[in-house]
C-alpha cells in the first residue's frame, strides 16, 4: 500500500513539474504588467531545444540549459515585438504561441522516432533508500528540485527584493515607476526573459523526464493551462505551485479512479482548472477591491515614455 | 466600381485561360497519373500518418515514372480538408486517398463537384459513384497480441490506454479480452480513456499508473509511442500501435499491430491504371496484408510465438475469427452464442465490453 501511494505521488510530481516551472514564470512576467499568452509556443521550443541537444550531446546540464535558452529566444522576439515597437500584447502573444508549434515542428523534423535516456536521478546513499520519503525527496532528478527552488525563490524576489519591487512597480503603475527613474521597458524586458526560460525549462522537463522523446506537439495544452494556473493562483508563486499539484494530482487520481473502475466522467475532471479559473475570475469581477489587489493594474497595457 | 469591375473580369478571364491551359497540359500527357494525399497528422508522427505514407513510396516504388504522387500533411478535420481535397482535384490528380475518418464528408462534397476524379476514404463509411472507401480489421491483430499478453502476464492483469469510446476502440478491448482469456480465464483488462488520440504526456501518465495499480503488460489505442517508454523503463511489456515502435524500448516491445496500407494503395492505382476501379467497400485484414503483426520480442517463448503465429494463419486461412461464440457481455448475457461469429455489423457498432473487461464504457 505504501509503495503504491510513493508511486502515485510520484507520477504526480512528473505531471506537475511542467506546469509550476510555466506558470511561475508567467507570474513574474505579469507582475511586470506584461501577458505573454505564447506559453505554449515557448515551451513547446524549449522542448525540441533541449531534447535535440540531449541527443546530440546526451549532456543532461547543456540539454537543460538548451531549453532555458530556447524559451528565452522566442520570448526575446515578444519583448521586442510588445515593449518596443509596442505591437498588441494578446495578439502577439497568440501569434507566439502558433509560431512555436510550426517552428518546433520544423526544428524537430529529424528528431522524431529517436529517444534519450532520461534526466539522471539524484541518488543519495541511505538518505534515497528511506522508506517513503526516500524516493519522493531525495531521489528526483535536478528539475524536480530546480521548479521547488523556483517557487520559493521567486516569492522571496516578488516579496523581498528592491529589484521584485521594481518589477511590481512597473506592473502596478509603468507611469509613476517611470516617472521615479525605471526604466520599464527594461524591466519589463527582464521579466519576459525570465518568463521565456521558465516556460523552456518546463518544455525541457516534458522531452528530457516526463517523456523523453519528440514529436510534434507534445505539450498538448500544458502551456495554457499554465496561463489558467496563473489567474487561479491570483499571482501568488506559492499558490501557483500548490495549484499545479492539484491540477496534476487530479489528472493522476482521476487516471487512478478509472483503472480501479471508478465511474467518474473523465471530460469533468479535465476541465475543472479551467472551470477553478472562471470561478476565480468570476470573484474578481464581483468583489474587486479584495481580489483586484494582486492582479497587476497595469496588465496587457503597453507603456511609451511620452513625457 | 468600374474599375473593380474592369479588375473581377480580368481576373475571371485570366483564371479560366489559365484553367484551360492546365487542362490542356493535362490532356496532353496522358501519364504519368496524379495520386494525391491528404494526412491527419504529420508524416513524422511514427503511428497513423507515418503508415500512410509508406503506402505512398510504396506507390513510387511500383510505378515508377507512371505515377506522380502529391501529399498535404497535417490537414485540419472540417472546412480546411474541403479546401484542400478541391485543390488536388482541380490541380489534375485522378486519384485521391483521404486518409482520417473527418475527411469523409469533405470528401463527398468535393466528389460530386468532380465526377471524374475516384477518391478513396480511409475508415468512413459513406460512399458514391466515385469514393470508395477502405478500413483495416486491426481488431485481428489484436487477437494475436491478446494471445500473447494472455500467456506473457504474471499479474493477470492487461493494461489499455484508450482514446475515445468509438466502436472501432472497444472493438480492439474486446478482441484483445476474448483473446488473452482464451488461453487464461484469469485475465482482466484494465482500461483507462485519456480523451485523446495524442497527448504523449497523459498517456505516459496513464500507463505508469496502470503499472502502479499492477498491470505488466500496455496495449495501447493512442498515437504517440509513450506509453512503450514509460513500460521500458518500469521493467513490464508493451505492444506497439500502428508501426513497429520497438525502438522506443526494445526490452518491452512485446510485438506491434502494423498498418500497412501499401497492397492495397498499389492495387487500387493499379486498377485506376487499367481503367478498372470501381467504388466500394474494403476492410482487410491479414489476408489482404493491411494488417500486419510487428517482429515478436525474442523473450516470447517459442510456444507462445507459435500460439501466435498458428491464429494468424488460421485468420488469413478464415478457420479462426477473433470474435467466435460464446462471447458474454459484462453482465453474463451471451451476446454471441457457441459455434457462431460476431457478423460484421455487430462489430462496426460495438458498444458494449465484453467479459473480463473492467469498468463502464464513459458515455
Amino acid at each position: 500500500m505504501i509503495d503504491f501511494v510513493v508511486l502515485a505521488l510520484l507520477t504526480i510530481i512528473t505531471a506537475s513539474t511542467p506546469l509550476v516551472f510555466a506558470a511561475i514564470g508567467e507570474i513574474v512576467v505579469e507582475k511586470a504588467g506584461v501577458l505573454n499568452l505564447g506559453v505554449e509556443g515557448m515551451m513547446i521550443v524549449g522542448a525540441i531545444g533541449a531534447f535535440a541537444v540531449a541527443v546530440t550531446t546526451g549532456d543532461p546540464t547543456l540539454a537543460i540549459l538548451a531549453g532555458a535558452a530556447s524559451g528565452l529566444v522566442l520570448a526575446f522576439i515578444f519583448g521586442f515585438l510588445t515593449l518596443y515597437l509596442l505591437s498588441n500584447q494578446v495578439a502577439t502573444g497568440l501569434a507566439l504561441t502558433l509560431f512555436g508549434i510550426g517552428f518546433s515542428a520544423l526544428l524537430g523534423n529529424g528528431f522524431v522516432g529517436q529517444t534519450y535516456g532520461g534526466l539522471p536521478h539524484l541518488d543519495i546513499p541511505i538518505l534515497s533508500d528511506l522508506p517513503f520519503v526516500g524516493q519522493l525527496i531525495f531521489g528526483q532528478d535536478v528539475l524536480v528540485y530546480l521548479s521547488v527552488f523556483s517557487a520559493l525563490g521567486v516569492t522571496w524576489f516578488l516579496g523581498r527584493t528592491r529589484w521584485g519591487l521594481a518589477v511590481r512597480a512597473v506592473g502596478e503603475n509603468h507611469d509613476a515607476a517611470h516617472s521615479i527613474g525605471f526604466s520599464v521597458t527594461l524591466i519589463r524586458m527582464g521579466a519576459v526573459l525570465f518568463g521565456g526560460a521558465m516556460a523552456g525549462l518546463g518544455g525541457a522537463y516534458l522531452s528530457l523526464a516526463h517523456t523523453p522523446l519528440w514529436v510534434e506537439n507534445m505539450t498538448a495544452g500544458r502551456g495554457w493551462i499554465a496561463l489558467a494556473l496563473v489567474v487561479f493562483a491570483s499571482w501568488k508563486p506559492w499558490r501557483a505551485f500548490f495549484g499545479a499539484y492539484l491540477f496534476g494530482g487530479i489528472t493522476i487520481v482521476q487516471l487512478h479512479a478509472q483503472g480501479f473502475g471508478v465511474d467518474v466522467p473523465s471530460q469533468i475532471l479535465s476541465m475543472l482548472p479551467y472551470l477553478a479559473t472562471i470561478v476565480v475570475l468570476v470573484l474578481i469581477s464581483r468583489d474587486g477591491s479584495r481580489a483586484r489587489l494582486n492582479a497587476p493594474a497595469c496588465l496587457g497595457r503597453s507603456f511609451h515614455a511620452s513625457g | 466600381m468600374k474599375l473593380f469591375g474592369k479588375i473581377a473580369t480580368l481576373t475571371a478571364a485570366a483564371l479560366a485561360t489559365a484553367t484551360l491551359a492546365m487542362s490542356g497540359v493535362a490532356n496532353a500527357q496522358s501519364d504519368p497519373l496524379k495520386v494525391g494525399f491528404v494526412y491527419v497528422g504529420p508524416i513524422g508522427d511514427h503511428g497513423w500518418s507515418y503508415e500512410h505514407n509508406q503506402g505512398r513510396l510504396a506507390l513510387e516504388k511500383e510505378f515508377g515514372d507512371k505515377v506522380e504522387t502529391t501529399f498535404v500533411e497535417k490537414v485540419p478535420e472540417g472546412a480546411d480538408a474541403q479546401r484542400v481535397i478541391n485543390q488536388l482535384a482541380t490541380s489534375g490528380h485522378d486519384l485521391i486517398f483521404t486518409t482520417s475518418f473527418g475527411y469523409m464528408n469533405p470528401t463527398l462534397r468535393v466528389a460530386k463537384n468532380h465526377p471524374k476524379v475516384r477518391f478513396e476514404h480511409a475508415t468512413g463509411f459513406k460512399r458514391d459513384k466515385n469514393v470508395a472507401t477502405y478500413s483495416g480489421r486491426f481488431y485481428e491483430g489484436r487477437h494475436v497480441a491478446g494471445l500473447i499478453a494472455g500467456k506473457m502476464t504474471k499479474t493477470n492483469t492487461i493494461g489499455y490506454v484508450a482514446s475515445f469510446p468509438i466502436p472501432e476502440v472497444i472493438r480492439g478491448i474486446n478482441a484483445v479480452a476474448i483473446a488473452a482469456r482464451s488461453v487464461n480465464p484469469d485475465v482482466k483488462i484494465k482500461v483507462v480513456w485519456v480523451s485523446s488520440w495524442f497527448d504523449p504526456g497523459k498517456e505516459a501518465d496513464a500507463a505508469k499508473t496502470m503499472i502502479d495499480q499492477g498491470v505488466d503488460i500496455i496495449m495501447q489505442h493512442t498515437d504517440s509511442p509513450a506509453p512503450i517508454q514509460v513500460a521500458e523503463s518500469r521493467g513490464v511489456w508493451a505492444v506497439g500501435q500502428a508501426s513497429n515502435m520497438s525502438a522506443f524500448g526494445s526490452k518491452a516491445h512485446l510485438t506491434a499491430i502494423i498498418d500497412n496500407w501499401s497492397p492495397y494503395y498499389v492495387a487500387r492505382t493499379k486498377a485506376v491504371l487499367d481503367k478498372t476501379w470501381e467504388s466500394g467497400d474494403t476492410w482487410g485484414g491479414f489476408k489482404s496484408g493491411m494488417v500486419e503483426m510487428a517482429p515478436y520480442n525474442t523473450a516470447v517463448p517459442a510456444d507462445v510465438v507459435a500460439l501466435a503465429e498458428t491464429a494468424r494463419k488460421g485468420i488469413i486461412d478464415g478457420s479462426v475469427h477473433p470474435f467466435t461464440g460464446p462471447i458474454k457481455d459484462q453482465s453474463g448475457k451471451i451476446v454471441v452464442p457457441a459455434g457462431e461469429v460476431a457478423p460484421d455489423g455487430m462489430l462496426l457498432g460495438m458498444d458494449f465490453y465484453v467479459e473480463g473487461v473492467e469498468g463502464k464504457i464513459p458515455q
